[in-house]
């Protein structure tokens, strides 16, 4: 392929607009993807990314603008007209059918036939073109249920191909991935691109745009405010441009001043319903003024494991102390009492009431607290009055208590949970996914008030599946393996390292 | 009588029991695969069943009535669809006020159109199916074992009975090899996948809606035109219910499914043989225990002997484009 045609424009969205009611979540953006490149869309939550790619992907019809598609305009009605103008999508949560086989979710929506027995012969064949052509292997007749997540994204992939996709979305491709996954898709996009297809990736994460995209642009709040080439520009001025001001990308911490042991896990062992074993004879210590991060790939235990010191989970057998004292048997309620305060993994499952108003919110789990009322009474000017505070003190936007908590933005949302378990000022801390869907601004904010509870002498338990997160803030490193913790490294350990021990390969 | 020969009366009385539970669970069974809960079963078999006898009174021709209980049928789903794929509403809701509807709509229009207390007139012989004699089912009588066999459990059942079996295979045919049945078991899967593969989710369900419906016809019509020769109140008697037991029993296959309608048929005729009874030791054993069986043997097996029913994921939830 020459360079010139390389040049060439495969995608050019010109004045798009679109607005929901009073939000305005496309205003008049202006973007051109060069054919054979990779493109990458970088933003904050609520820049308005997704929404640009369900215009392009015909899940809404833009309000104003134009698209085209190699230099002519196209009217993108449905996913079909999408399709059949060769733009394909990978979505964020797969949209695969889990107990089809892979043949079965490549071939739907392109059957070929009202009859499937001749359009699975000639979907079989393609089928292996495809993997032959782009390294995408993966068994057609394996069940997609059974298959690993980094697999049943390959045959997201394989299904836009397969429709003759030219243009090529990935939203948030490397949120479920291992490292090793991570690497091994990029490979295959790079392959993707040399083959002359066009790539749009759609990221928060500012280190692969970095690694993988040759030209970006930047989204803030609906709007496409730069548009670089990858090799000009760095990380620092990204993250600036995304959040329209400097950001610390790193976490300034001093030296961690351990003290006591204050939460004491040993021996561990935790089944799951099914009677599976998630948490395997975990022993580990965590104490005074340190953070103690885990690191992994999500499902290796880490859930259970939260949930066991959390008191939502029984443990099998093994013991866990908080600071010296068994806790075998406690509620959370009871287990709040004794100074546990546990931020969990899934806010709007566990954390939050979404239907709740900010301020019911602030006291759920500690509703029982004297300040809050007396008997069965709520003190409800209380509970404001202390909500209006964390408020405050934590920026939560917008600054009402009485706002239906559904209707905050995920990092305020998290705010919401972080203030309310680290204002009890807790000895013990239990963090998991502290800023899964936050955007950056709110990442820092949190970080910092992570550390602050460590330089405070509280003892903090960090779960993650963000490496660079367990990295940053970590002062000691335990990997989580197939429900064994499999090494302990120290905080300055290289992700390499960390990255294999996670994938079970080295300890 | 020897036992044989009880049997066998017990086994063609099964069979009769059975073919409207046998429509009515591969009705369930398309709606449900599609993603759409339908407990409004009993009430579309019951107003296909008045449709169906008053259409073959007036003509006096059951082709007629099966039409007329199809179309009926096919509209009490439209509806369901409108309520629960349009407007996004409660499935469980919707079905619910269907099975009302019917159960009350059948009651006062018989009561207006014939006086006599929410029956229908008598269908006259040519608008019902009536037996049809296989060839040599007559020859073949005396002809041990097989042979009663054969003459009075095979043979001598109306066309709608046979017409029952042939729908499990043809089901099963249209579920596992055409388009439309992959892509109705994908959209109770998961409706995303189907709507990103560029596929109208809400014409799929509507379409699987209108098979049940289909579907749900013919097993009315057994009940008013084949089974007996009129319809009266509350004919259905509950066998809706009962069939979504067998189709969850059957864990939403074709073939299972016929299977466990059999078995809720054999249960239903061998209540029907135990009345007045006496067991020996026992005594009498009065006769609803034998009908809860179905119910309990539902409970029971679903509990721990055929592990856990995995229901279409995305069954009874509405489906509303991500974002």
């Amino acid at each position: 392929m020459s360079l010139d045609t390389q040049n060439e424009p495969a995608i050019e969205l010109v004045g798009i607009d679109k607005t929901f009611g009073t939000v305005h979540a496309n205003k008049n953006i202006n973007l051109t993807v060069a054919k054979g490149s990779i493109h990458g869309i970088i933003g904050e939550n609520g820049a308005g990314k997704s929404t640009l790619m369900s215009i392009l992907y015909g899940f809404y019809q833009a309000d104003h603008g134009e698209i085209r598609i190699s230099g002519k305009p196209v009217s993108i009605r449905d996913s079909q007209t999408a399709i059949s103008s060769g733009i394909g999508m990978v979505h964020q949560h797969f949209m695969l059918v889990e107990n089809f086989t892979v043949l079965e979710n490549v071939m739907l929506g392109a059957e070929g036939g009202q009859l499937l027995r001749k359009g699975v012969a000639s979907a079989r064949k393609e089928l292996k073109r495809l993997e032959d052509d782009y390294g995408l292997e993966v068994d057609p007749d394996a069940v997609i249920e059974e298959l690993p997540v980094g697999n049943q994204q390959r045959v997201e992939i394989l299904k836009a191909l397969y429709r003759g996709a030219e243009i090529l979305i990935l939203d948030e491709p490397t949120g479920v991935l291992t490292p090793a996954e991570a690497d091994h898709l990029f490979k295959v996009l790079r392959v993707l691109r040399d083959q002359g297809k066009t790539i749009i990736l759609i990221t928060h994460k500012l280190r692969e745009i970095m690694a993988i995209t040759d030209t970006v642009s930047v989204m803030r709040r609906g709007e496409m405010v730069a548009t670089r080439k990858t090799s000009e520009t760095t990380v620092e001025e990204l993250a600036e441009l995304m959040v329209g001001r400097r950001v610390l990308l790193r976490v300034e911490k001093g030296e961690a001043n351990p003290g006591k042991v204050l939460l004491s896990v040993k021996n561990l062992t935790v089944k799951d319903s099914r009677g599976v074993t998630m948490v395997d004879d975990v022993s580990f210590d965590v104490r005074a003024g340190e953070i103690v991060g885990i690191a992994g790939v999500a499902g290796n235990g880490q859930s259970e494991l939260l949930e066991a010191i959390a008191g939502i989970r029984k443990p099998t057998s093994g013991e866990i102390l908080i600071d010296g004292k068994p806790i075998a048997g406690a509620d959370p309620a009871a287990l709040r009492e004794l100074g546990l305060a546990h931020i969990p993994e899934d806010r709007h499952h566990m954390g939050l009431v979404l239907k709740f108003e900010e301020y019911e919110n602030s006291i759920l789990g500690y509703h029982r607290d004297a300040r809050y009322g007396r008997g069965a009474m709520l003190n409800l000017d209380g509970i404001r009055k202390s909500a209006e505070e964390q408020i405050a003190k934590y920026d939560i936007r917008p600054p009402n208590p009485r706002l239906k908590t559904a209707n905050f933005s995920g990092g305020n949302q998290q705010k919401i949970v972080v203030a309310r378990e680290i204002e009890r000022d807790p000895t013990v801390l239990i963090i998991g996914q502290p800023t899964r869907g936050v955007d950056i601004g709110a990442i820092e904010f949190i970080h910092k008030r992570i550390i602050e509870m460590r330089d405070a002498g509280k003892a903090v338990l960090l779960v993650s599946v963000e490496l660079d997160e367990i990295r940053s803030l970590s002062d000691r490193i335990l990997v989580m393996f197939a429900g064994k913790v499999v090494g302990e490294k120290s905080g300055e350990a290289g992700e390499q390292t960390l990255g294999l021990m996670m994938a079970g390969i080295a300890a | 009588m020897d036992y044989f020969d009880i049997f066998i009366s017990i086994l063609g009385s099964a069979i009769r029991l059975s073919i409207p539970l046998l429509f009515t669970a591969l009705a369930g069974l398309f709606s449900e695969r599609a993603g759409i809960f339908d407990i409004g079963l009993e009430g579309k078999m019951l107003a296909s069943a008045f449709a169906s006898a008053c259409v073959a009174y007036y003509t006096g021709n059951a082709w007629a009535g099966l039409g007329a209980g199809i179309l009926t049928a096919i509209l009490f789903s439209m509806v369901h669809g409108f309520a629960s794929i349009t407007n996004r509403g409660n499935q469980i809701v919707s079905g619910v006020a269907l099975n009302f509807v019917a159960a009350g709509l059948t009651i006062v229009l018989g009561q207006a159109w014939f006086n006599q207390g929410g029956r229908t007139g008598q269908v006259p012989a040519s608008g019902r199916f009536s037996g049809i004699t296989l060839p040599g089912a007559d020859m073949m009588r005396d002809v041990p074992i097989i042979g009663p066999l054969y003459a009075n459990v095979i043979s001598g059942n109306n066309i709608l009975t046979y017409i029952a079996f042939l729908m499990v295979p043809i089901s099963w045919w249209v579920l596992y090899r055409t388009r439309f049945g992959l892509r109705l078991r994908a959209v109770g899967e998961n409706p995303g996948a189907v709507d990103t593969a560029g596929i109208s989710v809400t014409w799929l369900r509507y379409r699987a809606l209108i098979v049940t419906g289909f579907l749900a016809g013919f097993a009315g019509t057994y009940l008013a035109i084949a089974q007996s020769a009129a319809f009266i109140n509350n004919m259905s008697a509950g066998k809706g219910y009962i069939a979504l037991a067998a189709l969850i029993f059957a864990k939403w296959k074709p073939v299972p499914v016929m299977f466990a309608c059999l078995l809720f048929g054999f249960l239903d005729a061998f209540a029907n043989f135990m009345q007045g009874k006496e067991l020996p030791l026992i005594g009498e054993v009065p006769v609803q225990i034998f009908q809860a069986l179905p119910y309990i043997l539902t409970c029971v097996l679903l509990a721990g002997f055929i592990g856990i029913a995995h229901p279409p994921k995305a069954g009874g939830v509405p489906y509303t484009k991500e974002r």
